[in-house]
């Protein structure tokens, strides 16, 4: 299991375990943490499980490919920065133990 | 939008042979009979050729999951102008109107950035005020006791406001607008649309070019606000459009931003009079009101279809798809697909995971503002269910003749007193 923070817009966070192999998304939408819209399910095609990774983590998640369609669909999303990433797209391994990531103010 | 269809619909939806299925006509969305033709399809033959149809050989998506696969994958499926656009009706090649729906990236990317900003998180925030204040003072003027048509009074009146908000348009002429969206999505060969010949729809369509140049002209030479004729007219990627591209950036600007949302407070209201049951439960907890707009969003399938050109061979769902392929990909379809979402034929309010329909599309085409509609039928559901804790439906829905847009034209419905 690894420990994933995810801090909501207004400050809330919520600690949780979650299994290796499971996607960050996935994390917040079986532990009802609000903020993850997660509209397509996890297939990378709306952009409404955006969240903001930690600095200090963005070695160990990684950015989206340049190109890639998670790039194109965050490149859409209002909000998006240089750590910004579709949760469904980073899986959680024992590598991510820790892991805090930041949820924008709105999903689009 | 489900009512019990007779026997003979059914039947004949068993009973034709499968290569005969033709699912465009546009008359099963007028006569709301398409729904056995899809379960029927997607049991039997779910990535379906059809061979023959008034818009030539066509391919019909209608699962779930392969319509997702098409949407995702903007590589193989085209949404271009060139190619035949978005619609499973081509626009006549000299009359085209593109606009970035009908565009690949990197053009359709540059364009769409432009307008989104309309709708980002904080700009909503400001105008969920005045829309509250306005879907008030509509309902509040609503008759008690009388049968009033529910699409004039309240969903177009509604969504005109608020096109007129977001294009900055004046106000007393904002139904205009509402002309201009119809006049775009009509099916010229039905006797009661508003124009009747695509030369026809290309002149109204160039007046309305004439009428919004003439203020985006005007806001080019002032600094940059937050109304789409200002940032089309100070974006990069769209101040310098050609004027058919221009016609096509108003067209799908003003429909995307009506009609669907339109219909889709007219298709609730309906739902909810046929689910009386869900209707007293949305009463009971307006808690479930946000849940409930995602669910008649999916039940409502706005939008009936969205076609795309295949650029190269591929196969989807087991078929060989050739290169140059019209692929249409049937919302109204997946949406009430049993694999992905269980009892897809009833409404239900508080249904787990209701926003994952496929009302809105999915991928880089994903409608720019869902986020404003799900905001106008929310409130519109916040301020209609304490004031009014029923309108009843009283007579049959006037429907749209299209394959594209599932669209109500009038209802009657009343208010008890």
């Amino acid at each position: 299991m690894a420990k994933i923070t995810y801090v909501e817009h207004g400050g809330r966070e919520h600690r949780v375990e979650v299994p290796p192999g499971l996607s960050v998304m996935r994390g917040a939408v079986d532990n009802n943490i609000p903020g993850i819209d997660a509209d397509c399910g996890g297939e990378c095609a709306c952009a409404t499980c955006h969240v903001y990774v930690d600095e200090t983590w963005l070695d160990r998640t990684g950015v989206p490919e340049s190109g890639s369609q998670e790039a194109s669909m965050l490149s859409f999303a209002a909000l998006a920065r240089p750590n910004s990433r579709l949760s469904c797209q980073i899986a959680v391994s024992d590598a991510l133990d820790g892991l805090v990531v930041r949820l924008p103010e709105g999903q689009h | 939008m489900s009512p019990p269809l007779d026997d003979a619909v059914h039947s004949a939806a068993q009973n034709i042979p499968l290569d005969r299925i033709d699912v465009s006509d546009p008359q099963l969305y007028q006569d709301d009979t398409w729904y056995p033709y899809f379960a029927r399809l997607r049991r039997d033959d779910p990535v379906h050729y059809c061979p023959e149809s008034r818009y030539g050989p066509y391919w019909a998506v209608t699962r779930y999951k392969d319509i997702m696969q098409v949407e995702v994958n903007h590589q193989v499926y085209s949404s271009a102008s060139e190619l035949g656009g978005i619609q499973i009706e081509d626009q006549p090649k000299d009359m085209d109107r593109p606009s970035f729906i009908r565009m690949d990236p990197p053009k359709h990317d540059d364009q769409r950035k432009v307008v989104s900003p309309v709708v980002a998180p904080a700009n909503l925030a400001n105008m969920e005020g005045v829309i509250r204040e306005r879907t008030i003072r509509v309902l509040e003027g609503l008759p008690r006791g009388e049968t009033f048509d529910w699409v004039d009074r309240v969903s177009v009146e509604l969504t005109t406001m608020m096109l007129a908000t977001l294009f900055d348009y004046p106000w007393d002429d904002r139904r205009q607008l509402t002309y201009w969206s119809d006049v775009a999505i009509c099916n010229v060969n039905a006797p009661d649309s508003p124009v009747h010949s695509e030369e026809e729809r290309f002149a109204e369509l160039s007046r309305m070019a004439q009428a919004l140049g003439k203020l985006f002209n005007e806001r080019a030479a002032q600094p940059p606000k937050f109304d789409l004729l200002s940032m089309l007219a100070h974006g990069e990627a769209t101040q310098g459009m050609p004027i058919r591209e221009f016609m096509g950036t108003l067209a799908l600007l003003i429909v995307g931003g009506n009609d669907t949302t339109r219909n889709t407070m007219t298709g609730g209201l309906m739902a909810l009079n046929e689910h009386p049951a869900e209707y007293r439960k949305l009463r009971d907890d307006p808690a479930l009101i946000p849940n409930a707009v995602s669910e008649i969003i999916r039940y409502v399938t706005p939008v009936i279809h969205m076609r795309r050109t295949a650029k190269e061979d591929t196969e989807l769902g087991g078929k060989k798809i050739a290169k140059g392929d019209k692929v249409v990909i049937w919302y109204v379809s997946g949406n009430r697909d049993p694999d992905a979402i269980a009892e897809p034929d009833r409404l239900v309010v508080d249904r787990p995971r209701a926003r994952q329909h496929l009302s809105f599309g999915f991928g880089i085409h994903r409608c720019v503002g869902n986020r404003l509609a799900e905001l106008q039928l929310r409130i519109l559901w916040e301020e209609l269910l304490p004031r009014y804790p029923v309108v009843e439906v009283v007579g049959p829905p006037k429907r749209l003749y299209s394959n594209f847009i599932h669209g109500i034209r009038a209802l009657p419905v009343r208010i008890p007193t």
